[in-house]
């Protein structure tokens, strides 16, 4: 048995040992207080090293390719970023390349960090920090934005030239699954308890 | 369990926003800071200055709406002529061109959207601020609602982004990105943070005063 905060209202609880895959909600405002999960450092671990082989395939491979008659142009995951940049809008190139890329490897990164010490009962030294920035950072991280944005693209595009997808953006989009998989596998409440123990 | 008043605050407890540990709120004066146990993160019973901070960045994030919505987003030169486009007429050009359902997406991600979360965070702000709340749960709702849907709006500035790497064919037609596109990625911003700064349990704090 525990006590614990509603996020959104303040209400005390008293938890319960709860059953694996279960979800805890506020009497009073209905909103989720917990979820428990199963095996959730074994599911993030494989999900989170998938979504790293995905990511260099992503950020590596030919993303988009646009052909018009003779004219070929053949585009990366960063070609958006390095053509703001060179249009001299910097503060847009920064927020992409955060948003885009830099954020979903920083996320992917930190469940390494995290997890493969859990999986062995040990904790890295500043594990208690990146595990805070990690809850902090997912509303930033746009990946599936971006894939939408790349439809909108497809379609405007349509009537001018042909648009090849390229292994990237299949990796891409794959990587968007695989890395809501590792973040919903993990077990907040069960990652702080261990993280504490350690002290 | 269901306690009437059984809010963390009111039991002289403080939850922490990032680990969830819910621990003693010790007697502090104004100039201390209390930081959580487990995490170290600083903790707030309420978060600072909630409402002035939503306010000023709700106002500033309306402000860059407008040359958001006015000033070029995109600007295409092919081959001796040049156009320039707004957020408004992508959309249409969407519409004309038969592919609606693309003009909706983008009318909804990017004009709609902003201008809901204006009306909700504005609608929570002055039921929070002259206590007029009657329908906690729904104000809730629609709070957790304006945190889930603002990164939406991102979408243009990356539409934006992914046409000019992929229309650079020289002398045939080229892509640049308009003034628009900093302002609108700053209502983005701006919003995001606004929704963030908002203590949804100020909401609840209101019922408790009027049930006492």
């Amino acid at each position: 048995m525990h006590k614990i905060a509603c996020h959104e209202c303040d209400l005390v609880h008293d938890i319960p040992p709860m059953p694996e895959r279960a979800a805890a909600r506020c009497v009073r405002c209905g909103s989720i207080l917990f979820r428990s999960r199963k095996n959730s450092i074994d599911r993030t671990l494989a999900w989170t090293l998938a979504g790293l082989v995905l990511y260099g395939i992503a950020v590596s491979y030919p993303f988009l390719t646009m052909k018009s008659g003779s004219i070929a142009q053949q585009t990366s995951l960063l070609s958006g970023v390095e053509q703001l940049y060179n249009q001299k809008n910097v503060a847009l190139a920064t927020l992409v390349l955060l948003t885009v890329v830099l954020l979903p490897l920083i996320q992917l990164l930190s469940l390494v960090y995290i997890f493969i010490p859990l999986k062995f009962n040990l904790r890295g030294r500043f594990a208690i920090p990146v595990f805070r920035l990690l809850g902090q950072i997912r509303p930033w991280s746009m990946m599936e934005i971006y894939m939408l944005g790349i439809l909108v693209s497809i379609v405007k595009l349509a009537k001018m030239a042909t648009i090849v997808p390229g292994l990237a953006v299949i990796a891409f989009s794959l990587l968007i699954f695989v890395l809501t998989f590792a973040l919903s596998a993990v077990d907040h409440h069960m990652v702080w308890e261990r993280l504490e123990k350690d002290l | 369990m269901t306690v009437k008043y059984g809010s963390a605050k009111r039991m002289g407890l403080v939850s922490c926003r990032d680990c969830h540990l819910l621990s003693r709120w010790p007697e502090v004066r104004d100039s201390q800071i209390v930081c959580c146990p487990r995490c170290g993160s600083e903790l707030h019973r309420r978060k600072r200055n909630s409402l002035t901070r939503t306010w000023a960045l709700l106002l500033a994030a309306m402000i860059f709406y407008i040359p958001a919505n006015v000033l070029p987003m995109m600007i295409t030169s092919a081959v001796g002529s040049v156009q320039a486009d707004t957020i408004m007429s992508g959309v249409l050009y969407f519409l004309h061109s038969g592919s609606w359902e693309i003009g909706l997406v983008i009318f909804i991600a990017s004009i709609f959207i902003p201008f809901m979360k204006f009306i909700i965070l504005i609608y929570l702000l002055i039921s929070v601020q002259f206590k007029l709340v009657t329908q906690p749960e729904n104000l809730t709702r629609l709070y957790q609602l304006t945190e889930a849907v603002g990164r939406w709006s991102m979408l243009d500035v990356y539409v934006v982004s992914i046409l000019i790497a992929l229309v650079q064919l020289g002398v045939l037609a080229e892509i640049s990105a308009g003034p628009a596109v900093l302002y609108f990625a700053l209502v983005v911003v701006t919003t995001m943070l606004a929704a963030e700064s908002f203590d949804p349990r100020l909401i609840w704090d209101v019922v408790e005063e009027k049930d006492e």
